[in-house]
């Protein structure tokens, strides 16, 4: 027995081929942790490269615009000698004239004026025309840019040209924010009849906000009904609910044009029932009723089935016992039915709501011109090559959105979401 | 749902007010997407059901949407439907192509993220992932960031990808490639989603299992784990598939000319003067979406036999 133990290797239970074994784990936990890791890798460098790059590409827009500055060297000089509020000089006038010159070599003169435009709306002109006989100006160019047009002495066209000198700006959020620069550099806020963003912006949450509450009263009671039926009766319902889910976008909102418009089947029905006269057809279509109705119909499933799928699993027993303690059926719903069906509740509310917010298609297609939303601003923007002002609005959205999303986890989870 | 023996006659009211309520928004739901299918037959270029289609008079009712549909864009649709009538149908009608590119784009798309999310489902199902909840928030976020900043964004970058490697190199937007790799980003959060629920289910013994008996990991995925989460890949699939066969505002700002999707088209159509012809393509695409519809749920059933989920 004593030879024995001698030659015996120690044996110890607390390692593994002579690491400890806390070590031997914390390696394998680790090198889990890295193949679990691997496998999301290729997904997440897709969407970080072709969606969250091209996004923080797209929002670095908002505040850098060198339509302007790129032509503007003299002016920028100026500008940084002097502090704002200096009334433009000769030497003021003298970089401008140099500046034109530049524009007019580039051919940027349209460029450098869309820019100033933004700013002081009507000046666009102003560039371009003198951009044109800038190789003719003469000393002193105060006077004789001021000869050609008396607006080069607005103090308005200065702050902006201040402004714009340089590429980094806040300029389009100001704009975006309903604010502008007054003519000591200082912000104020737009005109009452410019103030187009705010009101959009806040529209746009308070519509969403409706349709959010149109589809919650209607989506309750449907998935109320199909959580208590029999579950197959309640798939085959079921199907009346995911139809629509699964139907193309655009054929719903063709349908709904189709039954809403003036000579529609929803107005030819009312008028053969005689409810109103040929004269009176309502107008459904085209303005904010039309976006309300088809976002309701297009959002619905998404406040169903995260209502549905919660009111399944409440035990019915739990309403019987409150019954039977004495509850009338409204004491029931309200204290023991209605507290339990909140987690769905809030994870449909914040769904379609944060997904109301950011439509664009419905509300181009049938919201006339009173039912657009912000989306659609951002859109206009884009189509009329103003690429900073729409990258501004985005971002207005975005943060928006995102603030809704991250309030979604917190309550809901991501992980929660589910379809079907 | 029954009433309760107990119910008094107030309760009872109510109870048949809730049933008549809830058919209503169930007619609210489905009747839009009931409605246009006859009217997509109607002889008379009217969006309302005509006299002759209400008293059921075969007159009523024509194909005439259909051929149109066929014939727009065609170099000669009058021509004799012969073999060269077929061939200029395929090659120039606008609706063909546009159905063609939709497929071409739909399926990219969905190979490229269901491929993709699946791999990234797997790892987020695994409980040693680590930053699950925040790399689960990215995954998803395309869904949620609403589309034209999403469009707007990959319009830049398209325009010029290598801009921030400081190189020229070709651009990607007027390209089945840009268009595809935007719908791919769509779809993702589709995948992800509907993979990973069907992995909630999915036993990880089964793995060491199957690799304390010797399988390698590849051998363990294509033998133990994808056939049982094939259900869920599928209908993830055809999830990625519907929201690229559906998109419209990434078509509108990356596509060129030659990648018109349908539902691009269906949005001049919509735009312009909305003709008859929409609702006939709208009814071709319900038919389609009641297809998914019937694939889907028949996956759903298999994957709930399959996890041992009875349910009835």
């Amino acid at each position: 027995m004593a030879d024995l133990t001698a030659t015996a290797v120690p044996l110890s239970l607390d390692r593994r081929e002579g690491v400890p074994l806390r070590v031997a784990l914390m390696r394998a936990q680790s090198r889990a942790r890295r193949r679990a890791f691997l496998l999301v890798l290729p997904l997440l460098l897709f969407i970080v490269i072709t969606f969250m790059i091209p996004i923080a590409q797209m929002l670095q827009r908002s505040v850098y615009n060198d339509g302007f500055s790129q032509t503007s060297p003299h002016l920028a000089e100026w500008f940084a000698a002097n502090p704002a509020g200096t009334e433009p000089d000769e030497t003021a006038f003298a970089a401008l004239a140099a500046d034109l010159v530049l524009m007019n070599q580039n051919r940027l003169a349209g460029a450098a004026g869309t820019r100033i435009n933004y700013l002081a709306p009507g000046s666009r002109s102003l560039f371009t025309a003198a951009a044109r006989g800038a190789d003719g100006l003469k000393p002193p160019y105060k006077a004789a840019l001021l000869a050609e047009d008396s607006a080069w002495g607005d103090p308005l066209i200065w702050t902006a040209m201040r402004e714009a000198a340089s590429p980094w700006t806040s300029d389009f959020y100001l704009i975006g924010l309903d604010a502008r620069r007054s003519a000591d550099g200082g912000i104020e806020r737009a005109a009452e009849t410019n103030r187009v963003y705010l009101p959009l912006y806040m529209r746009t949450f308070v519509l969403s906000g409706l349709i959010t509450g149109i589809c919650l009263l209607l989506a309750f009671p449907i998935a109320h009904l199909l959580a208590t039926l029999p579950l197959a009766r309640a798939n085959l319902l079921m199907i009346l609910v995911l139809l629509p889910f699964w139907t193309s976008l655009l054929v719903r909102t063709t349908s709904w044009i189709v039954l809403l418009q003036g000579q529609g089947v929803f107005n030819g029905l009312l008028v053969a029932s005689g409810v109103i006269d040929d004269a009176n057809r309502l107008e459904l279509i085209y303005n904010q009723i039309g976006t309300i109705i088809v976002m309701v119909h297009i959002l619905l499933p998404f406040m169903v089935l995260p209502i549905y799928s919660v009111m399944r699993v409440i035990p019915p027993s739990y309403a019987r016992a409150a019954r039977s303690l004495g509850a009338t059926s409204w004491t029931t719903f309200r204290r023991v039915y209605l507290p339990q069906t909140l987690p769905g509740i809030g994870a449909g509310v914040l769904l379609v709501f944060i997904l109301a917010v950011g439509y664009y298609i419905t509300p181009a297609l049938v919201g006339g011109a009173e039912g657009q939303l912000f989306s659609n601003q951002i859109q206009f923007h884009m189509s009329k090559s103003n690429w900073s002002q729409a990258a501004a609005l985005s971002s207005m959205l975005l943060v928006g959105v995102l603030l809704l999303y991250w309030l979604y986890d917190r309550l809901v989870g991501i992980d929660k979401l589910k379809f079907g | 749902m029954a009433l309760p023996t107990y119910a008094d006659p107030l309760e009872r009211a109510w109870h048949y007010a809730y049933l008549a309520i809830c058919t209503m928004i169930f007619v609210f739901l489905i009747a839009p997407i009931i409605v246009i299918i006859p009217l997509s037959f109607n002889a008379e270029p009217f969006f309302t059901f005509t006299r002759k289609m209400l008293t059921l008079d075969p007159q009523g009712y024509s194909l005439r949407w259909y051929d149109a549909l066929l014939t727009v864009g065609m170099q000669t649709p009058d021509a004799p439907r012969d073999g060269s009538w077929w061939s200029d149908l395929w090659q120039n009608a606008a609706w063909v192509q546009a159905a063609r590119n939709s497929v071409i784009i739909g399926l990219g798309a969905t190979v490229l993220s269901t491929g993709l999310g699946t791999l990234a489902a797997l790892g987020l199902s695994r409980p040693e992932m680590p930053y699950r909840r925040l790399i689960m928030a990215v995954l998803i976020s395309p869904m949620i960031v609403p589309v034209i900043i999403v469009a707007t964004g990959m319009f830049f970058f398209f325009s010029n990808p290598c801009v921030m490697l400081g190189v020229e190199c070709g651009r990607l937007t007027s390209s089945y490639a840009g268009v595809v790799l935007a719908h791919a980003v769509l779809g993702v959060p589709f995948v992800i989603i509907t993979v990973t629920a069907t992995l909630s289910g999915f036993d990880q013994s089964l793995i060491r299992a199957a690799s304390s008996l010797g399988a390698r990991p590849p051998t363990i995925f294509f033998n133990v784990i994808l056939p049982l989460i094939l259900p869920g890949v599928i209908s993830g699939g055809l999830f990625a598939f519907i929201t690229s066969f559906d998109e419209v505002v990434a078509v509108m700002f990356i596509a060129g000319p030659d990648q018109q999707t349908i539902p691009r088209q269906m949005w001049n159509g919509i735009r312009e003067q909305i003709s008859p012809t929409i609702l006939a393509v709208a009814t071709i695409l319900v038919a389609l979406s009641i297809a998914l519809l019937t694939t889907i749920e028949l996956l759903r059933r298999r994957s709930d036999r399959l996890r041992g989920v009875t349910g009835r």
